[in-house]
């Protein structure tokens, strides 16, 4: 095991290029788990982002708000803009562990990491997130509800590092981010949903119901369809199009296909014209 | 196969210059090299925050650090702590086995330094990450208000 | 007073097992079984390892017995070439690095021709599943009174339901560790326990050793529950075989996936009632049946069922019961003692039956309990008169009145009609816990104590009760001082080592302020009577009196003893289980508020009140302590708190997996005491540590029941669990 401590993102870029089977880490927060436990499978080069100062502050611009790479969870609870203009960012932030974790886990690593139950992907896929790559090659910015392909796979090259993710600036008349846990606080997510309504454009992004955090584009259709919804079994089958839960350690498919027609239901009643 | 790390670092105030492993945790060089005992392990896994340490002033799970990234940090632990702090907390009856405790000090003391989050969090929310399996988390919670309360008249 | 090592633990300062450093010291660990039964064919060792600089121990060097020293001695410490469960120890390994023994242990493969297990404890096992005796039965116990069938066949209304518990891991927060070194030939371990003697048999036992070349050192332990009661002489033994065949100091702590996997957990439980009663809901007759899932070794179960089908019925008073319980063998890792050790089990069994019932015979659940709570003069199932004269209506009308109970209900009807997706209820559950160890199990232990004069005046309390949390330290001291008129500081407690310490028993059964601390008194006593005091002498008085006392008695100890001697008129036969089964109940009720999100079926606790009578609070602090912490276990039991078992191993052997609450997941819980004191406990005091979590599973379900018009039977209730059950109720429910 080695470790490369690059002192710029251009130097970090060079690291993945020479070697391109190294693994970024900035907070730990996954990948220390059980650590010493797991040792042999950590045999490996990592490349330490976590003091690459240039990639810490996320910032404002007139259209958007950029994160770092290495911006964590507690890093934008503690923006209070944040809390007006992308407040599910806020709600998942602040159930994604608890503040031990918030203060170390990044949402570049929540991304690259893949995990379909990943609780700071759906609200960034939700707000139409993008997620800025950077190699010795150049830049490139691949939408996050495009990212990934199956499960663990993504669309980052291995010699590319996640620099930014970049979220548009736009009103929102309505957003609502559900997390659904085994317990309130410090739970692996059964199941999620972000919705957003923009401009009359919905986004419903769900996570631990397919092998990645999807975008349920079917679901999207019927709340704009105006086809009358009378109660949550009539998202059954959209919510069948769009995601395919399994039974696993934490719950069941049965449960999270009918809770996530639930919240929908529930949520949006009084919300989305048609929903009776 | 493992190489060595220099890293220099402030550890409950006093510069720190060491080499360390890139399999070393933390909490493995508090606990297992500088004989920091009070920060304990009770997972692993960064589950029940019997670990917690101060990272550059934030509450992190010290069983989650790779020790190299505490290079250029500050590092702040228990036994930083001062005894006349933690009297509500032992009124309150916060502790009772002690295993969890150290994690609960740092937590409760971070909030207190930062009465400002209770206008976002509760208290019960910002102590989440620290599992407690005997107090029922009343004594804590109970300690952590007298705390903020002592604090309001202090000021 | 304040929790004596309260500072110590609040700075980090004390120090637990694997706080001690030792020089030269190896790393232990154990490899284990991954079948759960068969023979071991062979076990192969990875070539990536050089096994040289390994020190391996496996059954042939154990120099005793291969028996783990409990009430059978059927559990070996290390598998003699068969296994019975996944993850039983087979063989142990110990090195200088921790990182090189943990790759190590990956690298040995244990090989077992697999055979048929038993995993259903429910299921009558087929013949080629028989392991203990003709019927894998372990232990086989009833209680018999009046004529349940006549009553039965009597009675105008009769009820009947099955009732079911999982397992619970304890998760105590420091995990099992021991450390085992020589010093000349006295082989010493000390680690996280509650029953120093219990080790130190274990140990004599297995290494044929003499007690006095064994010393066994109880280290600030953090949690046990019941968990390092019978477990730690696992570990003990383990480390200190390594200690032996090293010849250096060995240390074996678990990794938090290792103890969730291989260590003890609450017995499973499944409970049978059949109920005769009156129009009015006036108890006739109880018939109920217990079984309880004991795992592949008998360790503490009998006991665990004993304690089970006595609290089965429920403090209430019925002339005509039958209670048939059973400990049945299964190829699981051993169930073990854990706080409340069966009582909780039974009565969330008989608590939510009464709730069933209430609900079939349109009685109010109230009403219902309150026309058969025992009276002073009645009997209890095993025929135990109660006249403590403990008033139980006022312990369950305070509760009811703190929980604003029917308010309460009269908001919900409300809240429920016009809530789009949140229901609310309420619910109960009334109950006692027997403190002490059953029936005439506290004579048999003959605890001893010692209160030593110092030559400087202070005096020392000597016994083998450890502190794991729960105030022992603190409790002890308050007892003597108050004894002595000493200022506390005054008061010394030993450490928990055998070679100094007399066995006053182990720190299990809520008996260590009720039993235990009683013989602090009565050494303190006994003392002053030694000195030639009277027994009014206190404080400076007594102080000179011990410092003279050392200046005529050089080189003596000056020792004030008690031993138990059980109170008048308590009467047990073991043969027919009549008898007292204790000397003394605590009563209890609990009420539970909870709300129930409709959309994701979660059950979340609002308001959770506990009110007990238990004789004398001796340290208010402590005591809320003890029931807040209690209570906050019963309810992860009842909601989230579930073992997966395949194949007979946990499958969510992490904390990320099995959830315990954290503080955002439980109301305060509001404690109030009543007292009445109880003449043979320390100062009063009956048992208190295991009474609040027998409560808290019944009335949170029976709240969820109420709240969602739902007949849940078995816990946890988990939101998935509650989906089928509302599914159950409304099949297309909107």
């Amino acid at each position: 095991m080695s470790v490369l401590f690059p002192t710029s993102v251009a130097d970090a870029c060079a690291m993945l290029a020479d070697e391109p089977d190294a693994v970024p880490v900035a907070g730990g927060t996954d990948l220390l788990v059980n650590w010493p436990e797991r040792l042999e499978e950590h045999e490996k080069t990592f490349i330490d982002l976590w003091k690459l100062e240039e990639l810490r502050p996320a910032h404002w611009t007139e259209a958007e708000y950029v994160l770092g790479a290495r911006t964590t969870y507690w890093d934008v609870v503690g923006d209070r803009r944040a809390w007006a203009e992308f407040p599910l960012l806020i709600e998942a932030a602040r159930q994604v562990g608890a503040v031990q974790i918030q203060a170390r886990g990044t949402w570049a690593g929540n991304i690259v990491n893949a995990s379909p139950a990943a609780d700071g992907v759906p609200v960034l896929m939700a707000y139409d997130a993008v997620v800025v790559l950077q190699s010795r090659e150049g830049t490139e910015e691949i939408r996050l509800s495009d990212f990934y392909f199956g499960y663990k796979q993504m669309r980052r090259r291995r010699d590319q590092l996640v620099t930014a993710i970049r979220l548009p600036r736009r009103a929102y008349d309505y957003q609502v981010f559900e997390k659904v846990g085994s317990r309130r606080a410090q739970a692996i997510t059964k199941l999620g949903v972000a919705v957003t309504r923009t401009n009359g454009a919905w986004r419903v992004v769900a996570n631990s119901v397919a092998p990645t955090v999807r975008r349920c584009q079917a679901v999207e259709s019927v709340l704009s369809s105006g086809v009358a919804v009378s109660s949550h079994e009539d998202l059954l089958p959209a919510i069948r199009q769009d995601v395919s839960p399994i039974d696993d350690i934490r719950s069941t498919a049965e449960y999270r296909e009918r809770v996530m027609a639930r919240l929908l239901y529930y949520d949006l009643k009084g919300v989305c014209a048609n929903f009776e | 196969m493992s190489s060595n790390i220099p890293i220099t670092f402030e550890l409950n105030g006093e510069d720190v210059t060491l080499e360390v492993s890139p399999t070393e945790r933390l909490l493995d060089l508090l606990r297992y090299r500088l004989d920091l005992t009070g920060t304990k392990e009770g997972c692993g896994e960064g589950e029940c925050g019997a670990c917690t340490v101060y990272l550059d002033g934030l509450p992190v799970n010290s069983c989650l650090v790779p020790a190299y990234q505490i290079r250029g940090s500050r590092v702040d632990t228990i036994e930083s702590v001062d005894s006349e702090d933690v009297d509500p907390l032992l009124r309150s009856g916060a502790t009772q086995c002690g295993a969890c405790t150290p994690g609960v000090v740092m937590t409760a003391l971070w909030i207190r330094e930062h009465p400002g989050l209770l206008q976002t969090h509760t208290i019960r929310e910002l102590m989440a990450g620290n599992l407690c399996r005997c107090t029922g988390y009343d004594g804590i919670v109970e300690g952590v208000e007298e705390m903020l309360l002592r604090r309001d008249r202090a000021s | 007073m304040k929790r004596r090592e309260g500072l110590a633990k609040l700075m980090g300062r004390e120090r637990y097992v694997d706080d001690l450093q030792v020089d030269g010291c190896l790393w232990g660990m154990t490899v284990r079984s991954p079948a759960p039964r068969g023979r071991i064919t062979e076990i192969r060792f990875g070539r990536g390892v050089d096994w040289s600089e390994f020190v391996l121990v496996d059954h042939d060097d154990i120099p005793g017995p291969n028996e783990i020293f409990l009430i059978e001695h059927d559990q070996p410490a290390l598998a003699p070439g068969y296994v019975r469960h996944v993850h039983e120890p087979v063989l142990l390994l110990a090195h200088p690095e921790r990182a090189m023994v943990r790759r190590a242990v990956r690298e040995v493969e244990v090989i077992v021709a697999p055979e048929p297990p038993v995993l259903d404890y429910r299921v009558t096992p087929g013949a080629d599943q028989i392991q203990f005796g003709t019927d894998n039965v372990l232990k086989h116990l009833t209680i018999e009174k009046g004529d349940v069938e006549r009553a039965l066949a009597a009675a105008p209304h009769v009820v009947e339901g099955i009732y079911e518990t999982g397992a619970q891991e304890h998760v105590y927060l420091e995990n099992q560790g021991m450390l085992a070194y020589l010093e000349d030939d006295v082989l010493t371990v000390s680690g996280s326990m509650q029953c120093p003697y219990y080790v130190l048999q274990a140990l004599t036992h297995v290494l044929n050793r003499v007690a006095s070349q064994v010393r066994v050192i109880q280290t600030p332990t953090g949690g046990g529950f019941g968990g390092k009661e019978e477990y730690p002489s696992n570990v003990a033994i383990h480390a200190a075989l390594l200690a032996l065949k090293a010849q250096r100091p060995v240390k074996l702590i678990y990794d938090r996936s290792e103890d969730l996997a291989a260590t003890t957990k609450r017995h499973p439980s499944w409970v049978w009632h059949r109920t005769g009663l009156d129009r009015d809901g006036r108890l006739l007759a109880q018939d109920i049946q217990v079984l309880i899932d004991g795992g592949a070794y008998v360790t503490l179960s009998p006991v665990v069922l004993s304690r089970a089908i006595i609290h089965a019925a429920g403090p209430y008073s019925c002339d005509n019961v039958r209670i048939d319980g059973k400990a049945m063998l299964t190829n699981a890792v051993p169930f073990g003692a854990f706080r409340g050790f069966g009582a909780p089990q039974t009565q969330f069994a008989g608590e939510r039956h009464m709730d069933v019932i209430a609900e079939t015979l349109d009685v109010d659940p109230v009403e219902l309990r309150r026309i058969n709570l025992i009276r002073d003069g009645q009997a209890t199932s095993t025929g135990q008169v109660i006249h403590d004269g403990t008033d139980r209506e006022g312990v369950m009308q305070q509760a009811l009145d703190m929980a604003q109970y029917d308010e309460k209900r009269r908001e919900h009807l409300h809240f429920n009609a016009t809530h789009p997706s949140l229901r609310r209820g309420i619910g109960l559950a009334t109950f006692y816990h027997g403190a002490g160890f059953t029936g005439s199990g506290e004579v048999v232990l003959e605890s001893v104590l010692h209160v030593a004069g110092r030559p400087d005046g202070r005096v020392e309390v000597l016994s083998s009760n450890i502190e794991m949390g729960q105030g022992t330290l603190t409790v002890f001291t308050q007892l003597a001082a108050d004894r002595l008129g000493y200022d506390p500081a005054d008061v010394v407690i030993a450490e928990a080592d055998t070679s100094r310490v007399p066995n006053s028993g182990p720190t299990v059964a809520s008996r260590t302020s009720m039993i235990v601390g009683r013989l602090v008194e009565r050494a303190c006593d006994d003392l002053k009577t030694r000195l030639g005091l009277a027994a009014e002498a206190r404080g400076a008085a007594i102080k000179n009196a011990i410092i003279a006392w050392y200046r005529d008695h050089r080189n003596e100890e000056l020792l004030g003893r008690a031993q138990y001697h059980q109170p008048e008129g308590i009467s047990w036969d073991e043969r027919t289980y009549r008898g007292d089964a204790y000397g003394t109940f605590a009563w209890a009720t609990h009420v539970a508020e909870v709300e129930v999100d409709l959309r994701t079926y979660s059950s979340r606790v609002l308001d959770f009140v506990a009110v007990q009578e238990v004789g004398k609070v001796l340290n208010e602090t402590l005591a809320r302590g003890q029931v807040q912490g209690g209570v906050v276990q019963g309810i992860g039991w009842a909601l989230m708190e579930d073992c997966r078992f395949r194949d007979g191993a946990m499958e969510n052997n992490q904390l990320t997996n099995y959830l315990i609450p954290t503080s955002d997941d439980v109301p305060p819980i509001r404690v109030a005491f009543l007292e009445n004191p109880y003449p043979h406990g320390a100062h009063g005091a009956k048992g208190l540590g295991e009474l609040p979590v027998d409560g808290p599973a019944p009335a949170v379900v029976n709240a969820i029941a109420a709240a969602t018009g739902t007949d849940p039977r078995g816990i946890p209730v988990t939101p998935e669990r509650l989906m089928k059950l509302m599914e159950k109720k409304e099949p297309r429910d909107g």
